[in-house]
């Protein structure tokens, strides 16, 4: 770790490379703490999205018509709206009218934090994706696979659990993949509504340090690397869930 | 080669069409790593239904002595307007370099030297992994605001340089485009092309790069769609296109009940905008299919 800070240190002496995140325990911390707050926010927004995709997915095909229209106007909305409308929309619209709760030293703090706001509306965004995705995967279950279950005595939600789903998420899952991947990029919108993640927090980072150039690069690469590396996982996964006989 | 849902040689009925479609899809998205815009005609009467329902509501709750809702809404549209004509030239200017540049990226993905293939591929994959807002925050604090050619100073606007850093994925997806169209025609024209002693730079240019025209049209023109609505990316950056100059709007009269109707009317005209855009893509899209 010395070693590092000390090369850093170096290379800032000798070509003005000024890559404070390396050497200075401060900004260590808080670029540390920035990125992990960026892997949290996609973590969690990747599996409350799939989670809104299953559970959408179940109720577009409910036999309770209401439910199935309000799950449709849902995917309509977030579909055909940009995510950083959305955002906007979340945090200004529907925090203002949040509750406030007093915090330790007495000061009003919202009930839902922002992170809380950009968590809700990544994974709305993306799960109005993952319904429509979900849902085109039932659709390629047959009839005749529904009607042994049935047949077989399980109920509707059993059914759906344990034989529909199963068959349908292979199917689905490169379609789903796309969509998450997406998902990751979008978290950088986070940043619009004063999320500490990574975007935001090399922002304060350059803006003290006057190192943009660097935290630029670091910034781009870690992104791109992050992204390429999901892509690898998703697609190992793929291979993994591939149905025999069925696919190239 | 596109996956199968039954190949022959096998006797698993497991799956319907369905499964062919969305592998279809995903194969697709996945070629483009954009997601592809549909757009319900429905679904802007909504929005135009919610803006009149939110107006007239903000209208019956006004003071006495204010001025309409309908007259403040009309004083900013000029403003407003001007700004979401930036959001259009954005668009254009990055989607004309945008294309120029990828396609000279997608013919290098296609070059016979090993070392070009290898370098616009890894070009591609860069700009097509990086999220869209970093790749502007980079060109904005990064490009000079100025530069001096032969001792004149050109200011170049903050606008500029956000139109280069949505040129970049741009160029990244084109180029995917135009690989992937290359690579969807049959080995056969290359062949016969090649019989009939084309020299490969007018195969492409006399036989493959004409028919890839039409598969490229639909991809390309939901790239722009896209685009354009990637384009309000730029108010965090502090253009001044219409979601900003909106939000000063609103600023300016201090009426949280506007937020709304003035919201709304953005969403209206950039749906106004890519309608017809989507609806072509779709009419494109469902001609070449039965030409298939």
């Amino acid at each position: 770790m010395e070693l590092i800070a000390e090369f850093f240190r170096d290379l800032r002496a000798t070509t003005g490379l000024n890559f404070t995140i390396f050497y200075d325990p401060f900004d260590a911390a808080r670029f540390w703490r920035a990125f992990l707050l960026t892997c949290e926010l996609a973590a969690l927004s990747v599996l409350l999205s799939v989670a809104i995709g299953i559970v959408g997915a179940f109720a577009q095909g409910s036999r309770i018509r209401p439910l199935a229209w309000l799950v449709n106007g849902y995917v309509a909305f977030f579909r055909n709206t940009p995510p950083l409308v959305q955002m906007y929309f979340f945090f200004f619209a529907l925090g203002a009218i949040t509750p406030t709760v007093p915090d330790d030293i007495g000061m009003e703090v919202p009930l839902v934090s922002n992170f809380a706001w950009a968590l809700v509306a990544l994974s709305l965004f993306a799960g109005a994706f993952n319904v429509e995705i979900f849902r085109s995967g039932i659709e390629a279950v047959p009839r005749s696979t529904i009607e042994a279950t049935e047949a077989l005595g399980y109920s509707r939600l059993g059914a759906y659990r344990h034989v529909v789903l199963p068959l349908a998420f292979r199917v689905c899952l490169p379609a789903l993949n796309n969509n998450l991947v997406n998902l990751v990029k979008t978290t950088t919108l986070a940043y619009a509504i004063g999320v500490p993640e990574m975007l935001y927090v090399a922002n304060q980072i350059w803006s003290d340090a006057l190192n943009v150039t660097e935290m630029m690069n670091v910034l781009l690469l870690l992104y791109i690397a992050l992204v390429s590396l999901l892509v690898w996982l998703m697609h190992c996964w793929e291979r993994a869930m591939r149905m025999p006989g069925y696919g190239a | 080669m596109r996956p199968r849902p039954l190949p022959s040689g096998t006797d698993l009925p497991v799956l319907l069409p369905a499964a062919d479609r969305l592998a279809r899809r995903a194969a697709e998205e996945r070629r483009l790593a954009l997601p592809r815009v549909t757009l319900d005609a429905r679904w802007g009467a909504a929005i135009l239904v919610t803006v009149l329902l939110s107006a007239a509501a903000a209208q019956a709750q006004s003071a006495p002595g204010q001025e309409s809702v309908l007259a403040t809404i009309w004083k900013w549209t000029p403003l407003v307007g001007q700004g979401f004509l930036l959001n259009i030239a954005i668009s254009v200017v990055a989607m004309t370099c945008g294309t120029l540049l990828g396609v000279l990226l997608g013919l290098a993905q296609i070059s016979l030297l090993a070392p070009v293939r290898a370098g616009s591929w890894f070009l591609t994959q860069f700009f097509r992994n990086a999220p869209w807002l970093v790749l502007l925050f980079y060109c904005i604090f990064m490009l000079p605001y100025r530069v001096t050619i032969a001792g004149e100073v050109i200011e170049i606007p903050n606008w500029l340089r956000a139109t280069l850093g949505l040129t970049l994925p741009v160029m990244a997806n084109v180029s995917e485009i135009v690989r992937g169209a290359v690579q969807s025609l049959a080995k056969g024209q290359w062949e016969a092309a090649e019989s009939l002693a084309f020299s490969r730079g007018q195969t492409l240019r006399m036989v493959i790069l004409p028919q890839c025209l039409k598969r490229m049209l639909p991809p390309w023109m939901n790239l722009y769609a896209i685009l354009i609505m990637s384009t309000p990316l730029a108010s965090i950056v502090g253009v001044e296109e219409a979601m900003t100059l909106a939000r000063g709007a609103l600023n300016a009269e201090r009426r949280g009940d506007l937020l709304i109707p003035v919201y709304g009317l953005l969403l209206l005209a950039f749906f106004v905008y890519c309608y017809p855009i989507a609806r072509a893509t779709r009419w494109l899209e469902r001609r070449a299919q039965v030409r298939i």
